[in-house]
């Protein structure tokens, strides 16, 4: 398992209710249902990780978080957990504001558009960035709307939106954000990890 | 129908008041079962079928001495695995294989039922099939499963019994039935009342049949169950046994020929009174009237796991319909999956060898058994 997964698990206390949209295979899905007795759902896009999910015994949705997330009651789950899908939403902000109203946590990780090598390919070689977190071509990305970790934490301060925790992610290497490093963070890490409530 | 008498049976003694208000006691339901029941008794699926199939779930079928309806999904080593499972199925009562229906001897009269049998709905077929649950003193099944009316019968079961079994697979059916389908059902009733035969439903006790009626309610319901795509690539234009049209009306074209094969066939295996009870059953089904406006509130304390399916050409139980089950559960709380399987073959899917349908079935019940 990932190291962003490990991360993700460590968020979220034992014996809860999670809503994981976009699981993929359900590998974290797995790993909490079977390490922290969690209560465990997922909604996935793709037929075939649904077919996996139910292979591993997950209770999964085939479906859209942009559709059908809006069919979860309120504060149905104790986390919800969105998985560098954000930025492939049409409406990121919607989402964001679904996830806060069918969970009471929601815990966020993002490809950071900020992250230095990103900056360089777009500086240098003038071409839209291709990464390890961002390996497609600008014309077959699923990524509609890219942000950096300082975007993100602006957007959640400006939406009145807490940031519990902010986790930033570098070569597996994990490290805490805050208003004095975030810069710094914004430059260096891969990933940004994020425990929001409202 | 030969060899009708020789279908297992349980006589329900208990008196059961059905929702027309009527109560029926000292009745047949007729069963099959294939595998075997383990000493902790937690290995038996109940198989619920749609309105044209009957207990024979898969092997020969004796009455018919065809395959059964769900062979490809059914048997030893397949995705509902007979050598790991207990399948019980029943025919509905209503139906014609050997339950009771309007085939069945009114003691008063002597005389078949016939239109005298009282109209049944899908809450009543479950409750009777309940009581095989005592029958094979069964504390909880393993999973309940079914497509179509099937379905229909999982979602009613599940209802009535929340905590009667551990899984459950509710497959290209609704919660509510909709005007189209009400349509196309009264579509079929229409074409066997207007046939001269039917007698107000009299006929068993004559000479002849409502064949012709039966026969084109089951072509005008077998479209139904295919897609316009699937239809189109199997069919075409091609002509039957000729080289160019006959300027007649006679089965110029394959697709002619083949829905009248499909009528005549059914008019063998088939009571029209059943047909009339059944698709009445099924226009009756209406579980947001039930719960009066709110589907979740019938699985609102359920801790039954479900697992929906649906079929991306399905135009007659469609995707959406099967979507709003999804969200009354959600809303319940409940614990749910769904896939969509893609696939051509219109409704009829969850009959065919569909692939991906077989190994999402198989996949289930082994992770949750």
């Amino acid at each position: 398992m990932k190291k962003e997964f490990h991360i993700i698990a460590e968020l979220i206390q034992k014996n809860k209710r999670v809503l994981d949209v976009g699981c993929g295979d359900g590998t974290l899905l797995k790993h909490l249902k079977d390490n922290k007795n969690i209560d465990t759902r997922g909604l996935e896009i793709s037929k075939k990780n649904v077919q996996i999910c139910v292979s591993k015994g997950l209770s999964v949705i085939e479906g859209n978080a942009e559709k059908d997330l809006q069919q979860f009651p309120n504060s149905s789950f104790d986390y919800v957990i969105l998985s560098q899908t954000l930025q492939a939403f049409y409406k990121p902000e919607k989402v964001i504001d679904d996830l806060l109203r069918v969970a009471n946590k929601a815990i966020v990780t993002i490809p950071n558009f900020g992250y230095w090598k990103v900056r360089l390919n777009l500086l240098f070689k003038g071409t839209m960035p291709v990464t390890k977190n961002l390996p497609n071509k600008w014309y077959d990305t699923p990524n509609l709307h890219m942000c950096t970790i300082k975007d993100f934490v602006n957007f959640c301060n400006k939406k009145n939106i807490n940031l519990f925790k902010s986790i930033a992610l570098y070569d597996e290497k994990v490290s805490k954000i805050n208003n004095n490093n975030l810069e710094m963070k914004n430059l260096f890490s891969e990933l940004g990890i994020f425990s929001i409530e409202k | 129908m030969n060899n009708i008498d020789k279908v297992k049976t349980i006589i329900i003694k208990k008196p059961l008041k059905l929702d027309c208000g009527k109560t029926i006691s000292n009745f047949p339901l007729a069963y099959e079962t294939y595998g075997k029941l383990n000493e902790k008794k937690d290995n038996a699926i109940l198989v619920f079928h749609a309105l044209s199939g009957d207990q024979f779930v898969t092997g020969i079928n004796p009455i018919t001495n065809k395959n059964g309806w769900w062979t490809h999904l059914v048997g030893p080593n397949k995705s509902v695995d007979t050598n790991k499972f207990f399948v019980i199925c029943a025919n509905v009562i209503g139906g014609c294989m050997g339950s009771y229906g309007p085939n069945s001897i009114d003691p008063l009269t002597n005389k078949k039922l016939g239109t005298n049998f009282p109209v049944i709905t899908i809450n009543d077929m479950v409750n009777v099939q309940y009581n095989l649950l005592d029958h094979f003193k069964i504390e909880k099944l393993f999973c309940v499963m079914g497509g179509s009316m099937g379905g229909m019968q999982v979602l009613q079961f599940v209802a009535n019994f929340p905590n009667k079994t551990k899984t459950a697979i509710p497959i290209a059916c609704t919660a509510s039935h909709s005007a189209q389908n009400i349509a196309l059902n009264e579509l079929g009733r229409q074409a066997i009342m207007a046939d001269s035969n039917w007698k107000d439903g009299d006929y068993l006790n004559l000479k002849n049949s409502p064949n012709k009626g039966l026969s084109v309610a089951r072509m005008a319901a077998h479209i139904t169950y295919l897609s316009q795509k699937g239809l189109q690539e199997k069919f075409g234009r091609k002509l039957q046994e000729r080289d160019d049209l006959k300027f007649s009306f006679d089965a110029d074209f394959q697709i002619e020929s083949y829905l009248r094969h499909q009528g005549s066939a059914f008019v063998d295996r088939f009571d029209a009174n059943s047909y009339l009870y059944i698709t009445r059953a099924m226009d009756y089904f209406d579980l947001v009237k039930e719960y009066k406006g709110n589907v979740s509130d019938a699985f609102k304390k359920t801790k039954v796991k479900f697992f929906i399916i649906s079929f991306t050409s399905d135009w007659l139980y469609p995707t959406a319909e099967n979507k709003e089950i999804i969200i009354a559960l959600n809303a319940a709380g409940a614990d749910v999956g769904f896939i969509e399987i893609k696939s051509d073959k219109g409704h009829d899917s969850f009959l065919l060898e569909v692939p991906d349908f077989l190994i999402t079935i198989k996949n289930f019940l082994q992770a949750n058994y």
